[in-house]
């Protein structure tokens, strides 16, 4: 039997101690991860969640804070990327922070009519949208008045995701980049409350569609430690050939993609085409191009058919290592993705990049390996780093873990235990978890609070996208419009997991 | 530009040779194998008294209506997200998979399941749209608050298996020249006056498809303090295709319908057997 996630320890601390324990938890080299509110029962004053890693390898700890009084000292400037998580307090759960470097809000869009935080107990009234200037930057100087800006989106061109991209440039030149996310806010982490745990994870499958796996995955783990509920090995083993499926399908689209914005056209096609290959896969194997319906908590609902992965593996890799040999020397492709859209290490750590992302700026970082769950412990995984930080180190790193997540699906195809799927998980009362799973794109990570009817009373959603696009607009401020396209794709990220 | 790998990538495009599947427009489509659509109902298993179903159903598709009746079990595809709990739920077998999935409908009704399927129901198009279009129809896109999973398949039309060029079929950026609108996701409140923009800078005649149980009736995700119901309510639609997402051949058979290539398949919630083909369907 393997255990999915190791119950992790809470420590309670007082408003007027987080300053001093963050400090002292930084210089101890530990890494803030997210931050939440919850309301505890419907009468109850809010309480703040921190949720940290010490250090590689430890297990995460949770600081629960109840603060009698408002505002809460802010975290932001200490730990840069606590900020979106505190702003995001402010929207939906009306916490007041002290001293937080950027106090507009950030999840309701410039022009919302809220009549109460929406995430407080008792709102009821749908929120309502005025068409409203945006605050923009003011911008003085000389130079004032050849500076353009265009804003670009929601609706953008081709098929893509909502989201408004300001830009503030002169010529080619982009001076200030704001990416207005947020049109996609679908509430749903509200969504989930009331829900019996298994059904759950069919609203988990739909936060971020093409990250299905490993919020199913993320949103389980978080159920089973709290259920105190162990996964069969058999199982344990099924969970990763699915999500290095997705991994697989994810980065076969992502290359495709980047092609598209280096106007490689037949790299283009070809990425797209061994990504249709790769879902066509997933749906023989699962029924569901997405790989949807099978993650369930306690295990798997039925057994995917595992027997095909074999030899279509070996014909996807094949194909896979004749695109990578061309796409490395392909200079047309090669020559835009090198120095464009630099992350540095400091950076990308500071502000929570994660993924492949961060992997590409020099941290050696991956849930799979560093907080392992599952089955991974027991299988052949390599954890892909670059240290150059631009779009070619992103590139490379996602290369490179094609052919890990291949290694990995042929180890489980040839070695999978036998026994049973699905272990009882039944739910306990007042309970709570925490689970995550490294998605395509990063960590996310799933927070369940069950209420004393077993439902689930609070359920925080933290996606790798809302952590990437955070950093992605550091690599955009003074870079040029013709390389805003390549960065974008090099980056990887998805609108809907952020948005939520 | 290297000199030595552009050839190379020519060749890599050779070599592959025609990747694009002939669209059979009947039967199974190829690339398809496993996939699982709609479940299926056989109302005369259905126990008196047993609600599981209903429980299980995350976006409120099945339904019971008043009495004991055989018939008292109401599903309505238009809601459903194809996650397959009710066929685990169902202790008598009432539920059951199925490859359905040519869910692509002009009738809101033609849905929801019922045993008297009236034959031909909303077959007759407000325009005669062949005439207008031809055979050429230009889409604008617009994703009202998916999850991504049906961008991701539409975004598949494009890849060289599907090819949706050779249907005659494009996705443009601007609502000026675009003859229809591809709608994905719930409706969000803040994607509410973007979409309904979008639809008003279309010139008419103009079509909308709702894209997507989500876009259809807001899915799993509508309603709530965000979201609203898909397009009910707010714009007028051609034609309705639910699944969680439609597979890329349920999005080319909704496309095919709207321009009258094709004939609707589904009829009272349950795909009819196949009718005569009058041609037209292929590329
Ligand atoms: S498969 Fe459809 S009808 Fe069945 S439970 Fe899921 S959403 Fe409801």
């Amino acid at each position: 039997m393997m255990c999915s996630s190791t119950a992790p320890a809470i420590t309670d601390l007082a408003a007027d101690g987080l300053e001093s324990h963050c400090r002292a938890a930084l210089a101890a080299g530990a890494r803030m991860q997210f931050m939440y509110a919850l309301f505890p029962s419907r009468d109850a004053p809010a309480q703040l969640r921190y949720v940290l890693h010490p250090g590689p390898g430890a297990p995460p700890q949770i600081w629960r804070c109840e603060p009698e009084a408002q505002p809460v000292a802010s975290l932001a400037a200490m730990a840069p990327l606590l900020s979106w998580y505190e702003r995001e307090a402010t929207d939906l759960f009306g916490i007041s922070f002290r001293g937080q470097p950027m106090p507009q809000p950030l999840v309701l869009l410039p022009g919302t009519l809220a009549e109460r935080p929406p995430m407080t107990p008792g709102a009821t009234t749908p929120l309502r949208h005025v068409a409203a200037p945006h605050p923009l930057p003011d911008l003085a100087g000389a130079a004032r008045a050849d500076v353009q800006i265009m804003p670009f989106g929601p609706v953008r061109a081709d098929v893509l995701e909502s989201a408004q991209l300001v830009f503030y440039y002169i010529g080619e030149a982009i001076l200030h980049f704001h990416p207005q996310l947020f049109f996609k806010h679908r509430g749903m982490e509200k969504r989930f409350e009331g829900l019996a745990p298994r059904i759950g994870t069919v609203l988990a499958e739909r936060v971020s569609g093409v990250g299905s796996v490993a919020h199913a995955l993320a949103y389980c783990h978080a159920i089973e430690a709290a259920a105190g509920c162990d996964v069969p090995r058999r199982a344990a083993w099924l969970r990763v050939l699915l999500a290095e499926l997705e991994r697989l399908y994810n980065h076969l689209q992502y290359l495709g993609h980047l092609c598209h914005t280096t106007t490689l056209k037949v790299g283009e096609a070809q990425g797209k085409y061994l990504e249709e290959l790769a879902k066509q896969l997933n749906c023989r194997v699962s029924g569901s191009r997405l790989l949807r319906g099978l993650i369930v908590p306690g295990g798997l609902s039925r057994e995917p058919a595992v027997t095909v992965v074999g030899p279509e593996l070996d014909r996807l890799e094949r194909e896979f290592l004749r695109y990578s040999d061309l796409l490395a020397s392909t200079n047309s492709h090669v020559d835009r993705l090198m120095t464009t859209g630099v992350l540095g290490r400091r950076l990308a750590f500071d502000q929570g990049a994660t993924g492949p992302v961060e992997r590409a700026s020099g941290i050696d970082r991956d849930s799979r390996r560093d907080q392992p769950y599952g089955a991974y412990a027991e299988l052949p995984l390599r954890v892909a780093v670059r240290e150059g930080g631009d779009a070619y180190a992103r590139q490379s790193v996602r290369l490179d873990e094609i052919l890990n997540s291949i290694t990995l699906l042929r180890a489980v195809w040839a070695g999978l235990p036998a026994g049973p799927i699905r272990a009882p998980c039944a739910a306990v009362p007042c309970s709570e978890g925490l689970g995550w799973a490294e998605t395509p794109r990063g960590t996310a990570y799933y927070a369940v609070h069950l209420d004393a009817a077993g439902r689930l009373g609070r359920v925080k959603i933290k996606s790798p996208s809302f952590s990437n696009w955070r950093v992605f607009p550091y690599t955009v401020h003074d870079s040029n419009m013709m390389d805003y396209a390549i960065n974008e794709a090099s980056f990887g990220l998805t609108v809907s997991g952020c948005d939520r | 530009m290297s000199v030595k790998t552009i050839p190379l990538w020519t060749l890599t495009g050779l070599r592959q040779g025609k990747a694009t599947t002939r669209w059979r427009g009947h039967g199974p489509e190829p690339g398809q194998d496993g996939f699982l659509g709609m479940p299926r109902l056989d109302p005369e298993k259905c126990q008196p008294g047993c609600e599981e179903c209903v429980a299980a159903c995350l976006p409120g598709a099945i339904s019971l209506t008043a009495g004991d009746s055989r018939e008292r079990v109401r599903v309505d595809y238009g809601r459903c997200v194809v996650c397959q709990l009710c066929i685990d739920a169902c202790p008598t077998g009432a539920f059951s998979a199925s490859s359905d999935w040519a869910f692509g409908s002009r009738n809101r009704g033609d849905l929801i399941w019922s045993r008297t399927a009236a034959p031909g129901a909303g077959s007759t198009l407000k325009h005669a749209i062949r005439r207008v279009f031809g055979r050429s129809l230009h889409i604008r896109h617009v994703d009202a608050g998916s999850c991504n999973g049906c961008e991701s398949e539409l975004q598949a039309l494009n890849n060289p298996y599907y090819n949706l060029h050779r249907f005659g079929v494009f996705f443009t950026a601007s609502p000026r020249s675009a003859d229809l609108l591809l709608v994905t996701g719930p409706v969000t409140y803040a994607m509410r006056a973007p979409l309904v923009q979008t639809f008003d800078a279309m010139p008419e005649p103009r079509f909308v498809i709702a894209a997507g149980t989500c876009a259809v009736s807001g899915g799993t995700n509508g309603g709530g303090y965000s979201c609203g119901r898909g397009l009910e309510g707010l714009l007028p639609v051609d034609v309705y295709l639910p699944g969680c997402p439609p597979n890329p051949p349920a999005i080319i058979q909704a496309l095919l319908l709207l321009l009258e290539r094709l004939p609707q398949r589904v009829r009272g919630g349950q795909i009819t057997p196949e009718e005569p083909r009058s041609g037209g369907a292929h590329a």
